[in-house]
């Protein structure tokens, strides 16, 4: 633990790893990867150095997005284990500064964004981290239960932004992109909180699991792993990607289905070792790294011609 | 601040403009290459 204030009432300034820290970097490991595909997978092509500028624009969008989120659940995050050690609750950086840290690489990203790659890309990254900072964080996460079917929507964009960098209009595919990552989260995260004992009612914010109960987030689980099959194959069905996409789609949404079906039908018992649940969840994960990549793939082997078994190039 | 004080004072100002220049140098390159790619455009 280090100190923050001196003997004689100085303020110490915060070490720059606890401004790293508020841009919570292991969540954007996942928000540069599926940006990556996005950008990847978008017919036509980008000069590497933009295409680079467009990944890092995405990342410090998402920083900012974190860091605004974490000046804002403060009192939140301090009064449950997970999160007390964070700089803000940990009291080791002031919180004005946290906020003034989010607002500016926030701007930055979304100035870089228009002036390097178009301002479509720009304003939907802005409204990406408007929607994670304002309209999730501030609004709707301690006032209703569905707060992860909305998160989802904010961990949704940043293919969708990669896709935009490249071709410059939005059209149906970077639709359907964010639409398997909004379908993804819910039974992503669920599955997770049923394992998980978490401090959130004791905080005030209303997990599923806890206002709704265990039976019905179990439902709400099987509801959205069925409904992520056909959707995750839609883009071969309309023809954005070739069978090689659309086989490997189907295969993991079916597997990711079966891995639900347990965790959706049964009842934890005192003790319970939780294994379907956690089964769920770590499969849920390699589902949509391998899916993103199966895209990203797809149009590599439609690029170069790759022989597909059973379809004709 | 006591000795030990000033010290880690120094230390986290020092680490901070290290990190801060660190940034800016790399923007400095980055804006050189992109304005280079939008030429090309």
């Amino acid at each position: 633990m280090t100190v923050t204030t001196t003997s004689s009432g100085h303020t110490l300034p915060a070490d720059w790893r606890d401004y790293y820290a508020l841009t919570k970097p292991r969540v954007m490991s996942l928000v540069i990867f599926t940006g990556i595909c996005g950008l990847l997978a978008a017919p036509g092509s980008i000069n590497p150095v933009l295409g680079f500028t467009a990944i890092l624009c995405i990342a410090l969008g998402a920083g900012g997005a974190a860091a605004l989120n974490q000046w804002w659940e403060a009192d939140i995050d301090a009064g449950m284990k997970r999160t007390s050690q964070r700089p803000l609750p940990a009291g080791r950086m002031d919180p004005v500064n946290a906020r003034d840290f989010g607002i500016g690489i926030s701007a930055g990203s979304v100035g870089l964004m228009g002036l390097a790659i178009g301002w479509l890309a720009a304003g939907i990254l802005a409204f990406s981290i408007f929607y994670y900072a304002v309209i999730y964080t501030i609004w709707l996460k301690p006032r209703t239960p569905q707060n992860i079917v909305i998160g989802g929507g904010a961990g949704a964009f940043p293919p969708m932004i990669g896709w935009v960098a490249v071709t410059g209009d939005i059209t149906l595919m970077p639709v359907l992109l964010f639409a398997i990552i909004f379908m993804w989260t819910p039974p992503h995260f669920w599955a997770l909180a049923l394992f998980v004992q978490s401090d959130y009612a004791k905080v005030g914010i209303p997990m599923m699991p806890v206002v709704k109960g265990e039976a019905s987030t179990r439902k709400q689980i099987f509801a959205y792993s069925i409904l992520l099959v056909p959707l995750a194959a839609t883009p071969w069905f309309i023809g954005g990607t070739g069978a090689l996409y659309g086989i490997t789609a189907l295969v993991l949404s079916l597997a990711f289905l079966a891995l639900s079906v347990p965790v959706s039908f049964r009842r934890s018992v005192p003790d319970d070792t939780m294994k379907p649940e956690k089964r769920l969840f770590a499969f849920s994960i390699i589902y949509l790294f391998a899916l993103f990549g199966a895209i990203v793939l797809d149009r590599v082997a439609d690029y170069q011609n790759w022989p597909i078994p059973g379809v004709t190039a | 601040m006591t000795p030990e004080e000033d010290a880690e004072y120094r230390r986290r100002q020092k680490s901070r403009n290290v990190v801060v220049g660190g940034v800016l140098l790399f923007f400095v390159v980055l804006f050189y290459f992109i304005t280079i790619a939008r030429i090309g455009d």
